[in-house]
């Protein structure tokens, strides 16, 4: 996993291990990979994963099972989608928010180039859920 | 697990490396060991180790003096030199002779550390490879499941493959009874595996640190020529001046491990003076 240099890396695994929730191949109840496999996969420090579980815990997106893992909580798509949007919110809309205001792109070319995507979307993936990326 | 208090060190009495060099080390954690070439990296890990004996302070692992070279410290302790002399025997017979010194070694995890690592069991020793020997001595080090894991440069000589198998080898072999401790040049080799960064600095440790606290510290970014204020270390980069500065606003960033080391290896005590009078409060230990 090739990290940033803008947000410290638990945060980006937290981004990676919600990336897997959303898009379906961990789903609710399912158990997730222990910390040792995941930071092994990911070749970090198994204290910094076991940092982004008890982040998550606490955003209600996985759950403990004493003795036996972490799982997907029953919400956790919402609760994702809930934590995903703050941190787009205040990690990346201000670099977007300083790169227009210096390109001097208005906000009425935004909405019709977002209107466009929005419909290119819409033709290529017909009826998927509204994920934002 | 390690216990360093007030150690004086020196190959020669006229010039001493250490000067009342202080530190501990817990369990649980990854150690990175950063410092300038003949800084006294390995020969930090030497007295840590028993092969280096303090010329005053004391160093103890486990509670035991380590230039005793107890049993009970050395069949719990493995150390890894950044040179190495291996003898003329295949992986098994050199399991054979040496596995038996260590109490806890695991001949299953041995072939597996080894199957990830791509070496052959069969070769004997001499014929490999430089970077060969080494990921057998790292399979080796792994398997012994001592409580305490020394490696002098560990990544020296291994290629990109490699690297990334040892991260994950090394990332899934630590548990919350083991302590690990690497010192390195290739600060970007190991920079999201270490939890703690050790800098030895003109005779003394001079940053022993989370990155978990680091970050919370101190901010690592670039900065145009006007916006300078407040850095506490700068240096030209191709992309403008990299600076390090107080992490005022709370964002929470990642630490970058080479600019901060030239930070604090360098000739102003900047970014030393305001971590040490800036300390992070603890809420809880990992």
């Amino acid at each position: 996993m090739e990290f940033k240099d803008n947000e410290a890396i638990y945060l980006q695994i937290a981004g990676y291990v919600s990336e897997q929730i959303l898009r379906q191949p961990w789903s609710p109840d399912e158990k997730i990979p222990s910390v040792r496999d995941l930071a092994s996969e990911l070749q970090v420090n198994p204290n910094t994963v076991m940092r982004t579980y008890e982040f998550l815990q606490n955003q209600g997106v996985v759950y403990n099972k004493r003795g036996i893992g972490f799982f997907v909580a029953p919400d956790a798509d919402a609760r994702v989608k809930q934590f995903r949007r703050e941190r787009f919110l205040q990690q990346e809309l201000p670099g977007f928010f300083n790169t227009i205001s210096l390109l001097g792109i208005g906000f009425g070319e935004l909405q019709q180039r977002y209107q466009e995507f929005q419909a290119g979307q819409a033709a290529l993936i017909p009826a998927t859920t509204d994920e934002k990326q | 697990m390690v216990r360093i208090r007030n150690l004086h060190f020196g190959y020669s009495r006229r010039v001493p490396l250490f000067e009342n060099l202080s530190l501990t080390l817990e369990r649980g954690h990854i150690y990175g060991l950063l410092g300038k070439n003949g800084a006294g990296k390995s020969t930090l890990l030497k007295n840590i180790v028993g092969l280096a004996f303090p010329q005053a302070g004391t160093c103890e692992v486990n509670g035991h003096p380590a230039g005793a070279r107890l049993p009970v410290v050395l069949e719990d302790l493995f150390f890894l030199p950044e040179e190495l002399h291996v003898p003329a025997l295949t992986a098994d017979q050199f399991v054979g002779y040496t596995a038996g010194f260590y109490p806890k070694f695991s001949e299953t995890q041995f072939h597996r550390y080894l199957a990830d690592l791509e070496v052959p069991r069969q070769v004997k020793l001499p014929k490999l490879s430089f970077g060969q020997q080494k990921k057998f001595m790292i399979a080796f080090a792994l398997a012994a499941n001592t409580g305490l894991l020394v490696l002098d440069e560990p990544t020296n000589g291994l290629d990109i493959p490699s690297k990334v198998q040892f991260r994950k080898t090394l990332a899934g072999a630590l548990s919350e009874d083991r302590c690990m401790i690497i010192s390195t040049h290739q600060v970007r080799d190991l920079d999201s595996l270490i939890d703690t960064v050790l800098v030895v600095h003109n005779r003394e440790i001079v940053l022993n640190a989370g990155l978990d606290d680091l970050a919370e510290q101190l901010t690592f970014g670039t900065a145009g020529p006007a916006d300078g204020a407040g850095a506490l270390y700068a240096e030209p980069s191709v992309r403008g001046r990299q600076v390090v500065r107080p992490n005022l606003g709370g964002a929470y960033g990642k630490v970058d491990l080479e600019l901060l080391f030239n930070a604090v290896a360098g000739e102003s005590p900047a970014v030393v003076n305001y971590l040490n009078a800036n300390p992070v409060r603890h809420e809880s230990a990992v």
